[in-house]
């Protein structure tokens, strides 16, 4: 059975001494009868595809409606001419993020992460940290197994998508799992790979979904960039021995919570916040006329 | 639910349910005809008519009638290779009551001049479910290996085709019967399996004198169990048997 809470997915690893990766990854393949070379080869794919999207990116496609798909070159050239303050490492996060969730909205080829609103998440972290740091593929394949195995908790114990529970169902679960791989990667300990997580949702509850006319483009995409630099701000105060005050399932509890009492215009309906500002509305007009 | 739920589906954006779902509708809709479509009449309700456009919608649904799976890159561009092959669409708005948001009715016309209506909802991230197919309650999902059978509505058919399966090993997931309003005395049998079957079984099951007409849907990456494998192995080589007696004789 799949886990339905992080305290589980620990105890297991402290009990048979296994790797928090080989953990989940060996409970998928209970579940799901798959074979183990076939798992690793779709999780090879499916990282391989979010790589290729950077490739295709191009900075002259514009999404359907006209709103977005220029962001993401312009960052890269702020970063490249050291206009940023946040850092290389971090400026290439941002620009990652965005190219990512513009091509998303540019109709291109993505790897929903859990959904293809926030798809620009995991890859910003995960993509830019091996190229930056120089990281060894398997790592990064150990990695978007925890994080997909954070992911299926929270999914169990909440929600991941925007009409159920608002963008902190969306962007703060693809920013929780993000930090949990990340954390892994960089060596974090099974605690502390948890409570990167816990940080990063906590740090997005109460993220409504409140997208203008409707459509995955604003501000989507923009979120998907305060996703992959929160995830990084939690896997950093969590190597620091930083922890969440409140234990991680009783956060991801919490999410569902706030989820679940938020007003239907706030969840994904483009009835509510940005969407229903004036210019909101005119937008929206002019989109469907 | 598997960890590739959770980071997956491969799709081409923006949005799992008005463009992976609304493709996986048109490529269910191809596999349904079994053949390649010449025209498309596509009636949009709901959510997809009213923001289908923004989300390309009607892209991602030609694109699945040309046969192009949710993770084609080519789906952008679906309508110039609709014009390329040949095959001619046009978008109506469809007036149906009580349906799921983001549901859709395609008349398709295949190239042996058959025509079918089928409706079909994209449900939530990137699944779908097909409602009818003409005037027969369909109800699937997809996920599964499904058998779609046209059988006659007298006593004893289920357990005719159960027990048919169960002789392959085959669990069955889900199984729905209705009748079939349109055509008296004849009712539809929709079968979810957990594995694939094998198209001995398939075959055999359409050559019965009761039953209309079978579907068979499915796709690669379902595969058939090593016991069903073996309950094949065993079915051919006594129908090889059978045939050689004949010969004999």
């Amino acid at each position: 059975m799949a886990f339905n809470s992080i305290a589980e997915m620990l105890k297991k690893s402290e009990e048979t001494g296994l790797p928090l990766w080989t953990v989940i990854f060996e409970d998928d393949l209970e579940d799901t009868r798959m074979a183990p070379e076939a798992s690793l080869e779709k999780m090879k794919q499916t990282y391989d595809a979010m790589k290729e999207t950077y490739g295709m990116y191009d900075p002259n496609r514009l999404s359907n409606s006209g709103l977005v798909g220029v962001d993401g070159e312009k960052m890269v050239q702020a970063v490249r001419e050291g206009k940023n303050c946040s850092g290389e490492f971090m400026g290439m996060v941002m620009a990652n993020a965005l190219k990512m969730a513009e091509a998303n909205a540019c109709m291109r080829r993505i790897v929903a992460a859990p959904t293809a609103g926030s798809c620009g998440v995991l890859p910003a972290v995960f993509c830019t940290y091996e190229e930056h740091f120089k990281e060894k593929e398997d790592k990064m394949l150990e990695a978007m197994y925890v994080a997909a195995g954070i992911g299926s908790v929270i999914a169990s114990r909440a929600f991941v998508s925007g009409a159920a529970g608002g963008c902190q169902a969306e962007i703060g679960s693809a920013s929780a799992m993000a930090a949990a791989g990340l954390t892994y990667i960089r060596g974090g300990s099974n605690e502390a790979v948890a409570h990167s997580a816990a940080m990063a949702l906590v740090n997005l509850l109460g993220l409504v979904c409140d997208p203008v006319a409707g459509l995955v483009e604003v501000p989507c995409v923009k979120r998907n960039v305060i996703g992959a630099v929160n995830a990084i701000s939690a896997s950093d105060m969590a190597m620091a021995g930083i922890t969440s005050r409140i234990p991680p399932d009783e956060v991801i509890d919490a999410m569902r919570e706030v989820g679940i009492s938020l007003p239907s215009q706030l969840r994904e309906t483009g009835e509510g916040g940005l969407a229903a500002t004036p210019t909101g509305i005119r937008i929206k007009k002019e989109i469907f006329k | 639910m598997s960890l590739f739920d959770i980071i997956g589906p491969i799709m081409v954006g923006p949005s799992s349910s008005h463009t992976a779902g609304a493709a996986r509708i048109g490529y269910m809709t191809r596999q349904i005809m079994g053949e390649d479509i010449v025209e498309a009449q596509i009636d949009l309700y709901g959510s997809f008519l009213a923001t289908g456009k923004g989300h390309g919608t009607d892209k991602a649904l030609v694109a699945g009638l040309l046969g192009m799976k949710p993770d084609d890159y080519r789906i952008p561009y679906s309508f110039e290779h609709a014009r390329k092959k040949g095959m001619k669409f046009a978008f109506g708005e469809a007036f149906i009551r009580d349906a799921h948001p983001n549901t859709v009715v395609i008349t398709a016309t295949g190239v042996s001049g058959r025509v079918r209506t089928i409706e079909a909802a994209s449900i939530g991230g990137g699944s779908i479910r097909v409602i009818k197919i003409d005037d027969m309650e369909a109800n699937f999902t997809g996920d599964y290996p499904t058998l779609l059978i046209r059988n006659q509505d007298k006593p004893g058919m289920v357990l005719k085709i159960v027990s048919k399966m169960n002789e392959f090993n085959i669990n069955i997931a889900n199984l729905v019967l209705s009748k079939d309003m349109k055509n008296k005395g004849t009712a539809i049998t929709v079968i979810e399996c957990d594995d694939a079957v094998p198209f001995a079984m398939v075959d055999e099951i359409r050559s019965w004198e009761e039953i209309g007409r079978v579907l068979y849907l499915y796709n690669e990456d379902m595969v058939i169990s090593e016991e069903t494998q073996k309950r094949l192995d065993e079915y051919n080589e006594r129908k090889y048997r059978e045939l050689k007696e004949k010969r004999g004789n």
